[in-house]
């Protein structure tokens, strides 16, 4: 019994060691911009930057219009599912899953081939329409994260019972939808939509191929050029990521499902 | 004119044919209830009254109206869940409040029908609450409350028990058929138990394969079964196999004993197969095999005939107030039910005894 607790604690360790070295590397290392003293000069430069706070404003709306478009189209249709048809689920779940398996690369060209500004929906054609494209790719790319979270919500409440329960009292499907769907199942679309923006904001292939001034092409291109902004960038973006899956946890524990 | 009418109503899913033309007309302010086994096709009757399903063939008229193509929140009726459905985000009060608030109903009215309603179920403490902190029976007084605050014309109630424990189920059907009573409302109450069916209501439909086998009061369906299904699924019924002596008569041989039926015609050659029933109560333990009185019908000082057969104790079950005693009798046995006496020992396995009862207490099934 206490070697297999001794094992565990010795997994435990070696895995934390395993990921937090290089983390403490890459924080030490963002910290020496300045010779032969420990500074946070290379934040201060990072935060300071035009060309930053630009690209992280532009992927922080891109992550809110993509959390939109993602709960607009995916809540709807697990609804759905659940509801009426559940013998499509696999089906979806294979489909939703597909980003995962699939290179963003493959993605971004289907979607080059068929919107550019000689196709008959061309979205490449200005920089709005192409904006707009983007979003649509991040909402394939984070489709598995917020389909996922939001079916497992589904599936934690009756949403058979609840929605004739609804109709019953003589509510129509788009006040049952928001008023006892939606409500219900809210710690799971914000764990979707947390993921998503955790997804999107270090997103660089698609941005970079569709020519946008993203937040992970400015990462590169930093990488590129610079020695010590880069790390702190890098411990920037971690802290933007573990401060979503704080809040996915906030948010989930703030109400969890209780029984008497 | 029936307040509720369910007119040769069909129900097939893909080649599974689930109710067969089913008819039913429900007067207001009765309380029916829909009694059978699982997959009977009771719950499918009440979905499709309620309007979640839609019938294959046949109509459904509420006060006159048809409303068999109807959504369910057209129809005006109300409908308590087994599984409570209550809304897990709304407390107690907005629960009951719903379906006032989605007939937008001004809000000094809602408030006012939320406190009557709640006083009504004797929870007026629990409207603030959320359903995740209430008990099962709370729960369901409260989605009984949410399914009468809007006043509707029809209440469905699918199998609202079956969830909660023994003495609440009591309880909780007695409150049920009390404010059923009070409102008056027509009342649809599914159930697969025979003792709630029997308790409350005024009329009870034995379902069986699709079809309604016997409509009729909790006596009538009790006492007249008119098929074998219902004599075997109402109450408790002991069968026995035996031939037809003389029909005309009622003379039925049981084993090496002859009994006489005299409740209900029936037909028959002599030697034909046949089958009868006794209820637990209606049959009488007697110690020891008597011999004599172990022919037809034996009479009793009383100078009432009574049949007599004789047997072994098989098994005694102690049920609290009553003990019911299985006795063997051939190659088949007969259940009886005596009340507890605390003074009077069970009778042991294997004791021979004389089980008595009157020719109008056996019951003729149709066919062997």
């Amino acid at each position: 019994m206490k070697q297999q607790r001794l094992g565990a604690w010795i997994a435990f360790v070696v895995g934390t060691l395993y990921f937090i070295v290089p983390l403490i590397g890459t924080f030490e290392f963002s910290l020496r911009l300045k010779r032969g003293e420990y500074s946070f000069e290379a934040y201060r430069v990072v935060l300071t930057d035009p060309k930053f706070l630009a690209s992280f404003g532009y992927s922080t709306l891109m992550a809110l219009i993509t959390i939109v478009i993602g709960i607009v189209l995916v809540v709807p249709t697990a609804y759905w599912i659940q509801l009426r048809l559940p013998k499509l689920r696999p089906l979806v779940e294979f489909i939703t899953l597909l980003p995962l398996v699939m290179p963003a690369i493959i993605i971004v060209f289907g979607y080059l081939r068929l919107y550019n500004s000689s196709s008959l929906i061309p979205l490449t054609a200005n920089a709005r329409s192409t904006d707009l494209l983007l979003a649509f790719s991040y909402v394939t790319l984070a489709l598995p994260y917020m389909y996922r979270a939001v079916e497992t919500g589904m599936r934690a409440i009756d949403v058979r019972t609840l929605t004739e329960a609804g109709e019953i009292l003589g509510a129509s499907m788009v006040t049952i939808l928001f008023k006892v769907i939606f409500p219900n199942v809210r710690v799971a679309i914000l764990s979707g939509a947390f993921l998503t923006f955790a997804t999107v904001i270090g997103e660089f292939t698609m941005a970079s191929l569709l020519n946008r001034p993203a937040f992970g092409p400015y990462l590169q291109l930093i990488g590129a050029n610079r020695a010590y902004e880069p790390s702190a960038l890098a411990i920037i973006a971690f802290l933007v990521t573990w401060a979503c899956m704080g809040l996915i946890n906030v948010f989930g524990q703030a109400r969890q499902p209780k029984r008497a | 004119m029936p307040f509720l009418e369910i007119s040769d109503v069909r129900k097939q899913f893909g080649p599974n044919v689930v109710v067969k033309g089913f008819d039913l007309a429900i007067e207001q302010g009765e309380f029916v209830s829909f009694l059978g086994p699982s997959g009977c096709g009771k719950t499918t009757v009440l979905r499709m009254v309620a309007g979640f399903e839609n019938p294959t063939a046949g109509r459904i008229l509420i006060d006159g109206k048809d409303v068999t193509t109807l959504r369910p929140n057209q129809r005006n009726v109300g409908m308590v869940f087994q599984a409570y459905a209550l809304f897990p985000n709304m407390t107690v009060a907005d629960n009951v409040a719903f379906g006032l608030k989605v007939a937008k109903r001004p809000a000094e009215e809602v408030k006012a029908r939320v406190d009557e309603m709640l006083n009504m179920i004797k929870l007026p403490q629990l409207a603030t609450r959320y359903p995740y902190q209430c008990s099962g029976g709370q729960q369901q007084r409260v989605a009984l409350a949410r399914a009468l605050a809007h006043k509707p014309k029809v209440l469905l109630l699918d199998e609202p028990l079956s969830a909660l424990d023994a003495k609440i189920r009591v309880s909780l059907r007695e409150e049920i058929r009390a404010l059923q009573r009070t409102l008056g409302i027509t009342t649809i109450f599914v159930t697969h138990d025979q003792e709630e069916a029997l308790s409350v209501s005024d009329r009870i439909v034995v379902m069986n394969e699709g079809k309604a086998d016997q409509v009729g009061t909790p006596f009538e369906i009790y006492n007249n079964p008119a098929t074998r299904f219902v004599a075997n699924f109402v109450g408790t019924l002991s069968v026995l196999k035996g031939k037809v002596v003389d029909a005309s008569s009622g003379k039925i041989q049981i084993g090496r004993h002859e009994i006489v039926a005299s409740r209900r015609m029936f037909k028959g050659n002599p030697g034909d197969p046949c089958s009868v029933a006794l209820r637990p109560e209606a049959a009488v333990l007697e110690n020891g095999h008597d011999h004599a009185a172990a022919k037809p019908n034996g009479a009793n000082g009383n100078g009432v005939l009574r049949n007599r057969i004789g047997g072994t104790v098989d098994d005694v079950h102690f049920l609290g107030s009553v003990v019911r005693i299985k006795v063997k009798v051939e190659d088949d046995a007969i259940s009886l039910d005596t009340f507890n006496n605390p003074n009077t020992t069970p009778p042991q396995r294997g004791a021979p005894v004389t089980v008595s009862f009157t020719p109008a207490d056996v019951l003729v099934l149709e066919g062997a």
